[in-house]
């Protein structure tokens, strides 16, 4: 069996293992402290209703629904198993659309800003990071000091200062939406301009803090290893200074990695908050109007995809990290 | 010490901003007597004489409920950050001292409260939980991000499990309790100061974007919450952006000099980074 294999098979079985704990904690955090979840929502409901007999179908409508009537076990494995099947039961709000349904809605133009963001902010800022670390001199004496400043301060407060900046004081950019309004939603050319004069701000407020810490992380890393042994060594040996700064650069990337595995959720979270600031029609939005209408399965149903959007994420990054990683094709299989 | 931090011109640039903004939050509700809550002024009014960062969509005195949610926000930093560092420090000590078994399991539950967003966590409690204080937030956000100073504390602790006083003390028969508060915790002493800066720091964070979403406390004022209420109230649109940008503004700078604090104290009691 090949160490890679090895690798994967033992992340696999870790993920596997947070993702029914991380389903787990969606399940019972909100029954555990509110105990039937039902009666808070009638008790909601039915406030101001004097018809009981109306008040007792609704309840057991809910029941129902909820599947409170069945054992424990049994409601949570229908609950894990809707994760499969595409059900997350009826949004209140939006009542008789399905949470799945107005998900489905939101999720692309969430991923349509995070992942982009999320892929250039990285890139970005590991090549300026590792620019500022090789070159010093004024080049790192005048970014260092900005990145810090940007990345110290959170997506949501950044996308608030740029919307003042470019969308109300400049007027440059639109304050809120994700296109036009009054357009439809279509392939065409002035709907795909409108979309991405919209997407500009928040994609911005994502890639700006990003690559602020990225390269911070990055500086650091690749200072500490044009430091090292190895790099006088081959210095030494005449090796050709492009070479060396391919080693240094790929050793110094490598906890980057990991640096994004580990803090995925943070950038994710603070991306939804970045949608609550442009009204922008994704997931984040979506949460903020579920909270607002109180709106619990709605709510429960971001939080698991959330979850589990992370979830893949992170176990995709681990498996791209384990395949570039020389250590563990060639020797180690341990944890990293 | 002092002496040392002072020469820092990163930690004391930090502490004169934090300074400030604590002496506004402690000083301006005495020296105003109002009440942050009173309806006395007109929606959206502009900066003026009377209201010097206007009214907000309530018509309320932005200047007034800004140095009031400035406290509330700083009060949850930093009880969410004792309650993290306290957890992080059991946790991250005794997976790295004892190790085997413990430290596996330890560390297993560590990693997956990385994997799993403390905020999801955070919105799940906050929105079974009908009438939150800040200090209920507060509590919340310290169960919730412990795992960071955990991992680092761990990794402190592993690297001194085998220094020779520690032999010393094993074979002069201390207890495991006794080891690790006499002679392992001294030595991580400076880092749990600079972990819960950052946790202060990450606890303000926190705070102000469960209040945006609308989870955070459901009683008084924080600087999260007046960002809820202007979004709600399509400020951004409307174009008042006092009732906005100064509370980003304070949520930014607190930040900023907690990380500048942090970063210069990184540099004393980490000499391989002085230059």
């Amino acid at each position: 069996m090949s160490n890679y294999f090895k690798y994967f098979l033992k992340k696999f079985g870790w993920y596997m293992l947070t993702f029914v704990i991380a389903i787990a904690l969606n399940f019972a955090l909100p029954r555990l402290i509110d105990g039937n979840p039902v009666d808070t929502i009638m008790a909601r409901i039915s406030k101001g209703m004097t018809d009981s007999n109306s008040i007792k179908n609704m309840y057991d409508n809910f029941l129902r629904e909820f599947r409170l009537d069945l054992p424990i076990w049994q409601q949570f494995l229908y609950y894990f198993t809707g994760v499969f099947r595409g059900d997350l039961g009826t949004s209140f709000g939006q009542y008789p659309r399905e949470v799945t349904d107005i998900i489905r809605n939101a999720l692309p133009w969430t991923i349509a800003l995070q992942l982009p963001a999320i892929i250039t902010g990285w890139l970005l800022g590991n090549i300026l990071g590792a620019f500022a670390a090789y070159k010093k001199g004024v080049f790192d004496k005048v970014i260092f000091p900005m990145a810090l400043f940007i990345s110290s301060i959170p997506f949501f407060i950044f996308s608030i200062l740029l919307l003042y900046g470019f969308a109300i004081v400049a007027e440059i950019f639109p304050t809120s939406g994700s296109y036009a309004y009054g357009m439809d939603i279509e392939f065409s050319i002035p709907f795909i301009l409108s979309a991405i004069r919209h997407h500009t701000l928040p994609f911005l407020s994502i890639v700006l803090v990003m690559i602020g810490g990225q390269g911070i992380g990055m500086r650091e890393m690749s200072i500490y290893e044009l430091n090292a042994d190895y790099v006088k060594y081959s210095k030494l040996m005449g090796i050709r200074e492009s070479k060396i700064i391919k080693y240094v650069f790929r050793n110094a990337m490598l906890p980057q990695i990991t640096g994004l595995v580990l803090s995925l959720g943070t950038v994710i979270a603070g991306g939804l908050i970045t949608e609550i600031v442009f009204s922008y029609q994704g997931l984040g939005t979506v949460m903020f109007e579920a909270i607002r209408g109180r709106d619990y399965p709605l709510i429960s149903g971001c939080t698991l995809i959330v979850t589990v959007t992370i979830l893949i994420s992170s176990f995709l990054l681990d498996i791209i990290y384990g395949f570039i990683d020389p250590r563990i094709k060639a020797a180690q299989t341990e944890d990293n | 010490m002092i002496k040392t931090l002072k020469s820092s011109r990163k930690f004391m640039i930090g502490f004169i901003i934090l300074g400030i903004i604590l002496s506004f939050t402690l000083l301006y509700p005495i020296l105003d007597g109002g009440d942050p809550f009173e309806m006395d002024g007109m929606r959206f009014q502009p900066p003026n004489a009377e209201y010097k960062l206007g009214t907000d969509n309530f018509g309320r005195d932005v200047l007034l409920e800004l140095s009031h949610a400035a406290r509330t926000s700083l009060y949850v930093g930093a009880l969410s950050g004792v309650i993290a560092i306290i957890i992080g420090l059991i946790v991250g000590l005794f997976a790295g001292y004892v190790g085997g078994l413990l430290d596996e399991i330890l560390t297993f539950i560590t990693n997956m409260f990385t994997i799993i967003p403390p905020f999801i966590i955070l919105i799940l409690i906050s929105m079974s939980i009908d009438s939150r204080g800040a200090w209920l937030t507060a509590m919340v956000i310290g169960f919730t991000s412990w795992p960071w100073t955990a991992r680092a504390v761990r990794a402190q602790a592993t690297s001194l499990r085998n220094r020779d006083h520690i032999y010393i003390a094993k074979i002069s028969g201390f207890s495991v309790a006794k080891i690790i508060l006499l002679e392992i915790l001294p030595y991580v002493a400076s880092y749990v100061v600079m972990a819960f800066i950052i946790q202060l720091a990450s606890g303000i964070l926190q705070e102000s974007a469960i209040s945006m979403l609308g989870l955070g406390p459901t009683s008084g004022v924080s600087l999260g919450m007046m960002l809820n209420w202007s979004i709600m109230a399509e400020a951004p649109r409307i174009g008042a952006w006092w009732t906005f940008i100064p509370a980003a503004g304070i949520v930014g700078l607190v930040t900023f000099s907690l990380y500048l604090m942090n970063i210069g104290m990184d540099e004393i009691f980490n000499p391989k980074l002085r230059s």
